[in-house]
């Protein structure tokens, strides 16, 4: 027996456990989403993090180390960021035709996202730099948090907040369009798709590409276009709030 | 040579640049964004487009993995939620359904034409 404690202890402190666990761990989730036919509330990402976490806190190993491994997937959100502009390039004619009102719905998103959040949770009582780290959940965690960073809010909740947002954007989208009726139609899946983007970032626009390739390409311009306008404007505001 | 891999390497070509950009000139976008503007003149060129082209999709489709490492870390920060209780929770659910649907109604009132002729 301590042989196999030896051999788990030296398993779980190397990188190797991170990275094998989260492909591991998530091809599953990624199978039992295509078996449910995609149901929005068999989301991936939400059924990997609860089952890694629970790995995690059972097994006693810190995030720390499980981050040495995972590190070399959290890496490719760089080039996959780049990559968005692919699925861009194809729209490009129709998306040049539409970008004044593209643009249009981007800034009604990031107005309608952040100042609904900021406004209910100032009408709840919450703390200060809460409502602060609470502003620029819409854009993608990284960018989030250094926004957060620049008006006094706090860099990690951002994180928790985004990643929040992303999921409960992801899970309950679909259900917010037939209460919306915003169609099934090429016209709709623009629309769709940009809107989810727009509120839920990467872990949305995941979604979105799940669901339809034009949902998941307007959702890529969406979460870029939120990052170039919160990235300058949410400083902006709360820099002449101050 | 069509590898994915010559793909792979333009596309960390452009972050790279990307953030050598955003850092020198102090640009307020992160690298990747800058990257992804880099990289749709870029695909202009046909022989970078078929090198990027399979890359970019095989990246894309699995988009949803590359989240899982930060979500993991960002769900050991939920015991802090217990602090500020529901109400942050309330705050956040109801501003993302508004951002959703401020934007898709938006859309809805004002409807990209999309004419597949032009694609």
């Amino acid at each position: 027996m301590p042989k196999f404690v030896e051999l788990w202890v030296y398993l779980s402190s190397t990188p190797l456990f991170g990275l094998t666990a989260t492909l591991a761990v998530y091809l599953v989730a990624a199978q039992v989403y295509a078996w449910l036919g995609q149901a929005p509330w068999a989301n991936p990402v939400l059924w990997s993090v609860v089952v890694l976490s629970v790995v995690l806190v059972a097994s006693g190993v810190r995030y720390e180390v499980y981050f040495a491994g995972a590190q070399f997937i959290h890496f490719l959100l760089g080039p996959a960021v780049v990559a968005l502009g692919w699925p861009m390039w194809q729209r490009r004619a129709v998306i040049r035709r539409n970008a004044a009102r593209l643009l249009a719905a981007a800034v009604v998103g990031a107005v309608a996202a952040s100042g609904s959040g900021f406004a209910i949770g100032w009408a709840l009582g919450l703390p200060r730099e809460v409502l602060l780290s609470l502003v620029p959940k819409s854009v993608t965690a990284p960018v989030a948090m250094g926004i957060a960073e620049h008006i006094g809010g706090l860099p990690a909740l951002t994180a928790t907040f985004a990643v929040l947002a992303g999921l409960v954007g992801a899970m309950s989208a679909r259900d917010l369009y037939r209460l919306l009726r915003i169609p099934e139609t090429p016209q709709g899946w623009i629309a769709r798709g940009f809107a989810l983007g727009t509120a839920s970032h990467g872990i949305g626009a995941a979604r979105a590409l799940h669901v339809n390739a034009d949902a998941g390409a307007y959702a890529g311009l969406a979460l870029g276009l939120q990052v170039v306008l919160q990235s300058l404007a949410i400083p902006l505001v709360f820099g002449l709030l101050r | 040579m069509r590898t994915p891999l010559m793909g792979f390497t333009w596309l960390l070509l452009l972050q790279t640049a990307g953030e050598l950009l955003s850092r020198g000139l102090g640009l307020p976008l992160p690298g990747p964004v800058i990257g992804l503007l880099l990289l749709l003149p870029t695909l202009a060129s046909a022989r970078i487009r078929e090198q990027v082209a399979p890359c970019a999709d095989w990246l894309l489709a699995h988009l949803s993995l590359l989240f899982v490492p930060v979500a993991v870390g960002a769900m050991s920060y939920l015991p802090v939620l217990r602090e500020y209780g529901l109400r942050v929770l309330v705050a956040l659910v109801l501003s993302t359904w508004i951002g959703i649907a401020a934007t898709a109604l938006f859309l809805r009132a004002f409807p990209p034409d999309d004419d597949a002729e032009v694609r």
